[in-house]
């Protein structure tokens, strides 16, 4: 097994290796571009046309378009760029936290005051390996 | 002045340019826009002179640093300024940007981080002018932001983690990224950058301040002041 393959059992995870940069460059670069005022304005007037300037995959566009949180991960996106075009949309960590993983963003904020979601025993290989 | 380890949010570096380590070497920084508009917090003052000996020093002590004539800071530099000195309308102090990427696997081992504290110790001690350094290691400990497991936490880890940071640096220095991601979330790994300013502060020190804290807002938020006898380290 490759030293970047040895993550890959993690559940929930999507980490920005090398597969993943490549899949979803043109992807994080239209999220990174939303850092300057004119693009967001030119963002904001035309969604559709905008993503034009960004050679992307249909499939990554419709996600775009679609607010797909968990398929822009799964498509090469990675959080600290999609977040991007969750602060264009005014939205919470919290709340695309709740998005990603199916609760609410009462239910997400209820869960870090209680401590956060705690890693579980499947979360662990030489556990699992354990039993 | 302080000597600030921190990750950039793509703000300052895209995936165009993934800088492993970046030393900003301006006489000013300025708060990068992050998709709000700029932050509204002070121009960080650089510290040139110190900042290019700390280039020079490094790259010749074999650490192959990337040097930034310009460079945004973000959220990741201003936010530990933010903790320490409130909302002024100057920082108070000139500050030294060390900018590690954490974004695009692999970010540098522990290990790798640890020596260049160390290296940075050894720049910070050969400089002629007498200076009072302060190194701040910051990023949040344990966290993930993204996935179905958004908002993993993991108090023990962070824990033993802030405990060792005295008592064995040397265990943290050969966590590796693997049982970051898996213990201390996708963003825990962040954590490598602590140990920047751990091997700047030489083989012993005391600790005399904690703070631990899990916020609503994702991320477990440790302080932690450790100090010898010649220099002192900050980390958030």
């Amino acid at each position: 097994m490759s030293k970047t393959g040895s993550f890959s059992d993690i559940p929930g995870t999507y980490v920005m290796d090398s597969r993943h940069c490549r899949r979803g460059y043109h992807l994080n670069m239209f999220c990174m571009s939303l850092n300057k005022e004119d693009c967001r304005r030119r963002f904001r007037e035309d969604e559709t046309g905008y993503l034009e300037h960004f050679p992307m995959t249909t499939e990554q566009r419709q996600a775009v378009i679609g607010r797909d949180w968990l398929g822009l991960l799964r498509l090469g996106g990675n959080i600290y760029y999609t977040f991007k075009l969750a602060i264009f949309d005014g939205l919470s960590m919290q709340e695309v936290g709740g998005l990603m993983s199916g609760i609410s963003e009462a239910e997400f904020q209820q869960m870090m005051m209680a401590g956060g979601r705690q890693p579980i025993v499947t979360d662990r290989k030489e556990e699992r390996e354990d039993r | 002045m302080a000597i600030i380890v921190y990750n950039d949010h793509a703000s300052a570096f895209s995936l165009e340019l993934i800088p492993t380590f970046a030393i900003g070497v301006a006489a000013d920084f300025m708060p990068a826009d992050e998709g709000y508009g700029r932050r509204p917090v002070p121009a960080v003052k650089g510290h040139p002179e110190l900042a290019w000996h700390l280039a020079e020093s490094l790259v010749l002590d074999e650490f192959d640093m990337t040097i930034a004539n310009k460079m945004d800071v973000d959220h990741g530099l201003t936010v530990p300024l933010s903790i320490m000195f409130d909302q002024p309308d100057e920082w108070p102090i000139p500050v030294i940007p060390l900018c590690v990427n954490v974004i695009q696997y692999p970010p540098p081992t522990g290990q790798r981080c640890y020596s260049l504290g160390k290296a940075i110790r050894r720049a910070v001690d050969a400089y002629d002018e007498d200076l009072r350094v302060v190194i701040f290691g910051t990023g949040g400990m344990s966290h993930q932001l993204q996935g179905e497991r958004a908002g993993l936490i993991n108090e023990d880890f962070d824990r033993r983690f802030l405990d060792d940071l005295s008592r064995d640096p040397a265990r943290l220095a050969n966590i590796p990224h693997v049982d970051y991601i898996r213990e201390a979330g996708s963003e825990g790994i962040e954590l490598v950058m602590w140990l920047i300013m751990r091997g700047a502060l030489g083989e012993h020190v005391s600790e005399t301040y904690r703070h631990y804290h899990i916020p609503a807002s994702n991320t477990a938020a440790g302080l932690i002041i450790l100090e010898t006898d010649e220099s002192t380290g900050v980390t958030s």
